[in-house]
This record gives structure tokens, sequence and C-alpha cells, in this order.
């Protein structure tokens, strides 16, 4: 803290201006804080300062039981409790080496792929206000409304899910949800693409995202980017390509990719994994089968003595947790890999050299959640 | 109606108050209709509590804005940063000192003889028109320095150089109006379009494109809002005002885009007169008073405004510095010499 401070305090003499961006600023999303360098308007160097949401939450881990920490993953990235919550349940499942009832997982898929519809719905609707495009903001949050109404009936909570169980679902799926689910999937690609017709080529905004924020696919591997960043430079990377996890490996679906690493590629990208997530979607409503949906799990999770990683396509990148157990009740230790923090190191290097406008729209375009990066 | 008193003090305070009146009415319903207007294109209400329909909305906005802590930040320079609200809301004001609303009426009757419904016809209205709305600009660029906060300053010198880029094609789009009707008085420049037969936006379409959009960025609007970019510079140039020298910049704002409105119906599509003026069968559309159709034309002007704000994104810097000085300045040249060879050649102007 104290070398901000000095930054602050040593305003250059010639023309160059330090500004602090946030953590209280209308366009950093939630509580980022970047100081920036200017010369006029040209950015010449961007630093992301975080911290101001850290709850501990991977100390507070080491003081529950398995189950108890489920709900403290919604609150990780608070867009994509549905995603936190499969990547965790998935991890202890893995170190019991237990595994779930096929209803179980394809529950779990129709709601990761609901969130991440829902968690590019947000970032389309800020990043679209970011971009000084108003309209689109309200036009999108009526159906993310929609999805978190079929998240409630299923789980009774909108926003933190807590949904999922070591060993399954605690829950089997409300009479007639499905035949909602599959309204909204049928009526979703006429919005997406009213959406598109609004910005995709819009002249204003491919000015404001072509060319904006390029990271050449080396870079973006080097930087450790995963998600649509990572993919809008043309890697063809997703975890549930690579390293299917429950139903993923049954189902077909195209991994979209972007060519030019920059704005508006990673904006493709997005935008043509919706339909992709509606296309998983429809095929888990055609093919999901039935049975139980909790495996014979005892109540109180112990798993035994070891160590594991596992990960899955959050909405904004590879989402891991690596969990510690030293065969107690409680993990001994819990390792978050946040996809949002690890987008967000690369901020600097996409902003230097552009102008302030610009930074708005990188910040945008890298769909961070501090909830996730702050932890 | 000979005596001097009635003739150069009661009449010309009665319009004064009238149209000041009316403005800063205007300008404050103009802020409602843009809440509902963008509410319905982004299907959402809206102000629909305060009254029937929200229509005193703006009112209690001003209720509200008048009981405000005023807040003057410790490190502002305090003269300067009070003057701010009041540069620019004055040239605003002014400005309609010479904008036509109608011919001369006597308001069916009411009065003993006809009096135009403007405060005046000077021989140079549209220099001064654009003379003091320019100076509005002293009002954000010194609000903005004064307010010795980062943000603002980066708003306020956005503003002005926006401003200045885009007074200058604005400009040789209006020459091109002059070019046409031989004056630079508003009054005589309607006058010339019914002699003409023609609105001078059928001859001269190229002058009103450039002239509307120079017009939305004159007045930082979307898609040019760039000095209180919300997303960038939090509110630009007025970041630290608050209570009523905010709603001194907000009224400004909202009056700048009726002066561009208004001068856009008067250059381009023909002030008071009904459409086609010349074609005899539309007689009928006489029975409409002549203000009504200028407050008809300007009242869809600012209907555009508030559609730009429902539909496009904001341009960056210097994507609206090239298209001000690489677009548009060439564009409103080439205009002017085929506009004037076109003259030169056919005749047509005086």
């Amino acid at each position: 803290m104290s070398t901000d401070l000095h930054l602050i305090q040593s305003m250059p003499d010639s023309e160059e201006m330090e500004v602090s961006f946030g953590p209280q600023h209308p366009a950093t999303h939630g509580v980022l804080r970047v100081m920036v360098r200017l010369d006029g308007e040209r950015i010449l160097d961007a630093r992301p300062i975080i911290g101001y949401l850290h709850r501990g939450t991977e100390k507070l881990f080491e003081t529950m039981y398995y189950n108890g920490c489920v709900p403290h993953t919604d609150r990780l990235d608070y867009t994509t409790a549905a995603a936190n919550n499969q990547a965790f349940v998935g991890a202890v499942e893995k170190l019991m080496g237990v595994t779930i009832p096929p209803r179980a997982a394809w529950i779990r898929m129709m709601l990761a792929e609901m969130q991440r519809l829902a968690s590019h719905i947000i970032w389309l609707a800020t990043h679209a206000l970011d971009i000084g495009a108003m309209s689109p903001f309200f036009y999108t949050f009526q159906e993310r409304e929609t999805i978190l109404d079929l998240f409630e009936e299923y789980c009774g909570a909108r926003l933190t899910l807590n949904a999922m169980r070591v060993g399954g679902q605690p829950l089997d799926l409300p009479e007639g949800w499905t035949d909602r689910l599959r309204v909204f999937v049928d009526q979703l690609p006429d919005r997406i693409a009213e959406w598109e017709r609004l910005l995709t080529d819009n002249r204003i905004w491919k000015g404001r995202t072509v060319g904006v924020g390029v990271i050449s696919a080396a870079d973006a591997v080097n930087w450790g980017l995963t998600g649509p960043p990572l993919r809008g430079s043309g890697v063809r990377w997703d975890v549930r390509k690579a390293l299917p996890y429950e139903g993923y490996d049954q189902v077909e679906f195209d991994v979209p990719i972007g060519q030019n690493g920059d704005t508006y590629d990673r904006y493709l990208v997005r935008m043509e994994e919706m339909r992709q997530s509606l296309r998983i979607l429809r095929q888990c409503l055609d093919r999901q089968p039935d049975g139980p949906v909790m495996a014979k799990v005892p109540k109180v999770i112990k798993p035994p003595k070891g160590e594991v990683y596992h990960s899955v396509e959050g909405p904004k990148g590879e989402l891991g947790f690596y969990v510690v157990s030293d065969g107690s009740t409680q993990p001994y230790r819990l390792h978050v890999r946040p996809s949002s923090f690890i987008n967000l190191q690369v901020l600097p290097e996409l902003v230097r050299g552009h102008l302030v406008a610009d930074l708005i729209a990188v910040i945008g375009t890298l769909d961070i959640v501090l909830g996730e990066i702050d932890r | 109606m000979t005596n001097p008193w009635v003739v150069y003090l009661l009449v010309p305070m009665v319009k004064i108050v009238v149209i000041l009146g009316a403005i800063t009415l205007a300008a404050a319903y103009l802020s409602y209709f843009e809440r509902r207007l963008v509410g319905f294109l982004q299907i959402r209400l809206g102000p629909n509590r305060v009254g029937w329909q929200g229509v005193l909305q703006p009112i209690a906005d001003a209720l509200k804005l008048f009981s405000k802590e005023d807040i003057i930040p410790t490190r502002a320079e305090k003269l300067v940063y009070l003057s701010g609200p009041v540069l620019i809301i004055v040239p605003a004001l002014v400005v309609f000192s010479v904008i036509p609303f109608g011919p001369p009426t006597n308001l069916f009757g009411l009065l003993p003889q006809a009096i135009p419904p403007y405060l005046t016809d000077i021989n140079v209205s549209v220099l001064f028109v654009l003379g003091v709305s320019s100076f509005g600009i002293y009002g954000i660029i010194l609000g903005g320095w004064a307010s010795n906060n980062k943000f603002s300053l980066m708003g306020g010198l956005r503003s002005a150089a926006q401003l200045i880029s885009y007074e200058v094609p604005m400009g040789f789009a209006i020459v091109a109006v002059l070019l046409m009707a031989g004056s630079l008085s508003l009054v005589s420049i309607v006058e010339a379009q019914r002699q003409a037969h023609v609105w001078y936006v059928f001859p001269g379409f190229v002058a009103f494109f450039i002239y509307f959009i120079c017009g939305v960025a004159e007045t930082n609007r979307n898609p040019f809002d760039l000095p209180e970019a919300e997303a960038e510079l939090v509110a630009g140039f007025h970041t630290e005002y608050s209570g009523m020298k905010f709603a001194f910049y907000f009224l400004a704002e909202y009056a700048n885009m009726v002066v561009v409105s208004s001068m856009a119906t008067v250059l381009f599509f023909g002030g008071w007169l009904r459409p086609f003026p010349s074609w005899g069968w539309l007689g009928f559309l006489d029975v409409v008073p002549p203000v009504v159709w200028f407050l008809a034309k300007v009242a869809a002007f600012l209907y555009c405004y508030i559609w730009f704000r429902g539909t496009f994104p904001r341009v960056r810097f210097d994507q609206l510095m090239a298209l001000g000085w690489k677009v548009f300045l060439p564009v409103s040249l080439a205009n002017l010499m085929v506009i004037g060879t076109l003259i030169v050649l056919f005749g047509g102007g005086r």
C-alpha cells in the first residue's frame, strides 16, 4: 500500500498525469482500482490494484465441512455460482473417487450452461454500457431474469445457488421445469440475433473494439489466459473438450475461436459461445437420463488423505480447485485457481499505448469479477 | 402602439419573460421526454410517479436540486468554479433572442397590430448564434479546470477540443445555406426559402447532414458525449458540481439541444413554413399556425437526439477528432464548392 501512496503523491512534473481509476468508479466493475499514468489521453502504464474485496475465503474453507464450503464458493464469482459449485464438488468427488449418477451429471451440465449464458449476458450488458451503448443492458437483462427464475425454481436461490452437493444433486428437477427451460432455449436465439443487430456491424462498435487490446496466441498462452480471452486469440482450448467432465464428452458442441485476439474477436467468441451453450442445453433436454440424483456418500464427507486438482470451463475461463485433505472432515488447504485473477494480470500489456476509453473497453472484455479476484 | 415606452420597453420585456420562461420549461421537460422516450426504447417505464404519467417530474427534480446542499470542493478555484455554471447557461439562453419562432402575428386578433414572436431580428443573426453559443465552452473548460479534479479537467479538455473541431465543418455547412439565401438574418433565410419554393434541405442535403451531426457533437450528446462519458470520466466536467450549479449545466445542455434543433429547422427546414410552401393544393395545412410547424420540426430533431442516445455506442476521442477533421471538413468544403458552382451556373442564389 505504501508504494501506492508514493505514486499518488509524486506528481510528475512533465505532462504526465497519474489518475486513480477506482476503487469507486462507474466502469471498473466492482472495486477494481487501476493506477493509470497518462500522457494526455494516452496510457503510458496501468497497474491494477486489488484486494478491496478480500474476505479470506480460502482460509475460511479450512474451518468448514466439505458441504459447508459450497455456499462459500457461490460468493467467489457471484455471477457464475453454478460453475463454482461444479468445480468444487467435482474436486472433492475426484478425491473420494465417487462417480455421480448420470442424471445428476446432466443436471449439473444444464445448470452450468445456463450459468454460462447468464454470465455472458451480464458481460454483454456491462461491456456495451461501458462503450456507451445503453439499450443492450435492458434488453439482455430481461433474458437473464428468465434464467434466474429457473434457478430459483430449482434451488430457491437466484444468485448464490448452492445447488450442488458432494456426490450428486440435492434435488431432482421440479415438474414442468424442463418445459419452461425449453421455451427459453427456443426463444433466446432470436434475442441474441437482436442484440447482434445492434452491435456486431455497428461502425462505432467496431471502431471501439477492432484492434483494441490485441494479444497474440503465444502471449495469451504465456500469460496463462483461459476462457474467451484465450480463445479470442485463436487457441482452441476448452476444458470441456480437453478434459471432459460430467457428460461433456457425450454432447456435441463447437469451441469458437477468434483470429486477431482483439476485443471484437472476444466479443464474437462469447456471442458464439452463447449459441453453443444453447446447443448443449437442447441436447441435455432431449437426452437427459432418468435415475437417482445422489450417489451413495456418507452424511459427513470425509475424503481420504491426499490432494487433487479439478477444473471446469467456467464462463470466464478455467476455474479450478486444488484440495488437500488430511483425512479429516475439513479441507487441510483449499486453493482456487481463479480465472478472473489470472486474466486480469494481462491488463497493463493490453492497454499500454492505447487511449483512456480503451482501458474501459479492455476491462470489459476481460470480463472480470472482483469477488473471485480478491477471494 | 406608437408610445415608445410600449414599443421599446414593455413589448420586449414581455417577450423576454415569455421566451426565457418557455425555454427553461422546455429544457426541463425535454429531460422528462428524454427519460420517457429512452424508457420506451429500452422496454421500461421511465418516470411515471409524480403527477399524471410523471409530468411533474421536472418540477420535482428542480425542487430537489434547489434544496440540495451546495458543495464547493475545498481545493477548487472558488471564483472560477462559481462562474462556470453562469458562463454556460447565459449564452445558451441568450441565443434564443434571435431564433425566429414564427412570422409576425396579432395572436388571433388579441393585439391591435401584428408583432413578431421573436425578440429581435438582427442582420447577422447566424454569426450571433455561432459566436454566442461557442462562448458556452468557457463554462465547460473553466468549470472543469476549477473543480481541481483530474476527471473534470479531462472532460473539460475533451469538450474544448470537440467544440473547436466541430465548429469548423459546421460553419462551412451553414455557409452553403448562406450562399443560397444571400442573407445572414434568420428571418430572411426563412423568407428566402418561401421565395425559392423549396426547403434548403433538398438542395443542401449534405450540408444539413453535416450540420446536424456536428450539432450533436457540439452539444456533447451521444454518440459524441465524450466529455461526460460516465464509463471513463465519471461525469466529466461537472463531476464536482451539485445542486443548482449542476442544474445549470444540465439545463444548458438541453437548451443547446433546442438551439441546434431550432437552427436546423430555420436553416434547412423552412423555419415556420408548412411543408412545400409553394404547392397550392396543400393550402389546407395553413390551418396549423406557423409557430406549431416550427415547434413540430424542432421536436422531430429533439426526438432524433434521444433516439441516437438509445441506439449508439460512444465513439473514442481520436475517432471523434478524425471524423471532424478528416471527413466532415473536406466534405463540407467540397459541398460548398459544388453549391457555389451550381449557383454561378444556374443562378438561384442571390
